[in-house]
């Protein structure tokens, strides 16, 4: 039987691991081939947090793609350097032929600051990356999606700090939301080309980015060391469904249905896979 | 394996169009059906009411997927009708997980054709309807260990539109029922979810004739039934995909969500 995504192509930012390397498994699973960037070095500032991913990650999603007999293309690329990461798209379609399919899932998660205590540092490390990365990833895909003619679908990773206020989380937050405008304003520039763009909205998901200590200490201000059971008790407390937090899949499983035409007339949508986190 | 195997879907309004689509989309990924729908004749909507041989075209459908489907004649006006099919349904199938709250009907007239017998023809059965089809079916959900039901709102549930003032009213409404009750069956691992579809090829959604005259009088508002997308109408396959994807695993953690297969008509 034929893949739900069967013969596309896509191209997918921070895709070392977490989200986007499930996204490319979940996508080659189902019959594509994946260009692949990620930034894969530890980031200066963000160390305070999590650690960076590393090109031993980015080389475990390389051979988790090609065991399922997909082709990948991957390239160390920051979503903040243009040029660099139209140099590793270009290069993807050269190989891989056409791309249609985009996820820009790269991000980063800093927190714990009131927000009158960010530092310009930290504002602009993660609104470059999080939200200027975006608008990069899309500026370097859509010249290939509009002269292929064949339409394609853009899917942006927000969050539910895209859709709702999150305290001590401001940078973060606003960052998000900014993705959201650039979803909607894109969706309405490329409809005329049949490319449809939306964005999925996750609660926490069981990665690197929040299953650390750090994070667990956001929910858990008065703990020196919570424990990750500790951890999915308060976290549990923030969705609607009896759940901690999702797992990368079921992020990869939306991003699947918007990738695939079983979507094709979805577009301008805020997908939100977040376990009744908004609700509440 | 399907991406619903094993699993009883109830679809309400099941004998053609949208709901057909759905029973049969779902039946291919491995449901069984519960199929309700009124098969016959509705008062003052414009277009063809649905038949009893329709509702069987249905059934015809979904056993030649070799699935079970056990289809009856029900108005979800009726509150003893429907839990009747559905309490017959989860007897014969031993268990119930996906609801689809698709049963409604439209009319269309500008604010002034309004009578109240159109108020409350589509109050009823859009609202009303898919109250009594949530309500009676929840307790089967939580008794299967949680679920996903699937409501048919509308871009009219997101936006107005003209010359369907109940129609617009009520398909906001599913929207506020798909919320409420979505918090409170959140702890029993039960999703509620909307779907907003733009034009669809159907019977009613062929109905347009009503239309051009009063366009053609207030044409500023044509623009608001315009697709940003490059296309007329959508297909009833692309409003079961997307009812499919909700129903299944896939979503496990998606609720209280509005999921819009409108090609973008709500962005205008």
């Amino acid at each position: 039987m034929a893949g739900r995504v069967e013969g596309k192509v896509a191209f997918i930012t921070g895709a070392a691991r977490g989200q986007g390397r499930s996204h490319a498994v979940r996508l080659a699973q189902e019959g594509a081939d994946i260009i692949a960037v990620d930034i894969a070095e530890s980031l200066p500032g963000m160390d305070r947090y999590y650690h960076g991913a590393t090109e031993e990650d980015l080389a475990e999603t390389v051979r988790q793609v090609e065991a399922l007999d997909r082709r990948i293309v991957a390239s160390k690329a920051d979503v903040r350097d243009f040029d660099e990461l139209k140099a590793a798209l270009d290069e993807g379609v050269a190989q891989l032929g056409h791309v249609d399919i985009v996820s820009a899932n790269a991000g980063v998660f800093a927190f714990g600051d009131k927000t009158q205590d960010v530092s310009d540092e930290e504002w602009d490390l993660v609104n470059d990356i999080n939200s200027k990365g975006v608008w990069h990833t899309a500026k370097a895909a859509i010249p290939h999606l509009i002269e292929q003619g064949t339409g394609g679908s853009i899917i942006l990773t927000s969050s539910t700090a895209g859709l709702k206020g999150t305290p001590n989380v401001a940078a973060y937050t606003a960052s998000k939301h900014a993705v959201v405008g650039i979803m909607r304003t894109l969706a309405l520039e490329l409809a005329p080309y049949s490319i449809r763009v939306n964005s999925v909205h996750p609660t926490g998901v069981a990665t690197d980015m929040i299953l650390n200590e750090a994070t667990f200490r956001l929910f858990m201000p008065d703990r020196e060391h919570p424990t990750q059971e500790e951890a999915a008790e308060v976290f549990a407390t923030t969705n609607a469904l009896p759940i901690p937090w999702v797992e990368p899949i079921d992020i990869s499983n939306a991003v699947l249905f918007l990738a695939s035409d079983e979507s094709r007339y979805v577009t301008g949508l805020e997908l939100k896979v977040d376990a009744g986190y908004t609700i509440k | 394996m399907g991406r619903v195997e094993g699993k009883v879907a109830l679809v309400t309004g099941a004998a053609r169009g949208q709901g057909r689509s759905h029973a049969i989309r779902l039946a291919q990924e491995g449901a069984d059906i519960i199929a309700v729908d009124i098969a016959d004749h509705i008062p003052l909507v414009e277009y063809p009411s649905p038949t009893q041989e329709d509702l069987d075209e249905t059934v015809r459908q979904v056993e030649a997927l070799d699935r079970r489907i056990l289809a009856r004649k029900a108005d979800v006006r009726d509150r003893e009708a429907l839990a009747a099919v559905i309490d017959e349904g989860v007897a014969e199938f031993g268990h119930l997980d996906i609801v689809v709250g698709n049963a409604g009907v439209c009319t269309i007239q500008d604010w002034e054709h309004v009578t109240p017998e159109i108020w409350d023809l589509t109050i009823s059965t859009n609202l009303y309807g898919v109250f009594n089809t949530v309500q009676l079916s929840a307790r089967h959900l939580i008794e299967a260990g949680g679920g996903s039901i699937v409501l048919t709102s509308s871009a009219a549930g997101i936006k107005g539109l003209p010359f369907l003032v109940p129609y617009v009213a009520s398909k906001h409404g599913v929207v506020g029922l798909m919320r409420a009750f979505a918090t409170e069956l959140a702890e029993y691992n039960i999703r509620v979810n909307t779907i907003h579809p733009t034009g669809v090829d159907t019977p009613m959604g062929g109905m347009a004739s009503s239309y051009p005259p009063l366009l053609e009088a207030h044409p500023k508002l044509g623009a608001m039934l315009q697709n940003m997308l490059p296309i007329e109408i959508t297909q009833p396959i692309d409003q079961s995909n997307a009812v499919l994807f909700l129903a299944s695993d896939e979503a496990r953690y998606i609720t209280s969500t509005e999921l819009t297969v409108d090609a973008g008509n709500t962005q205008f």
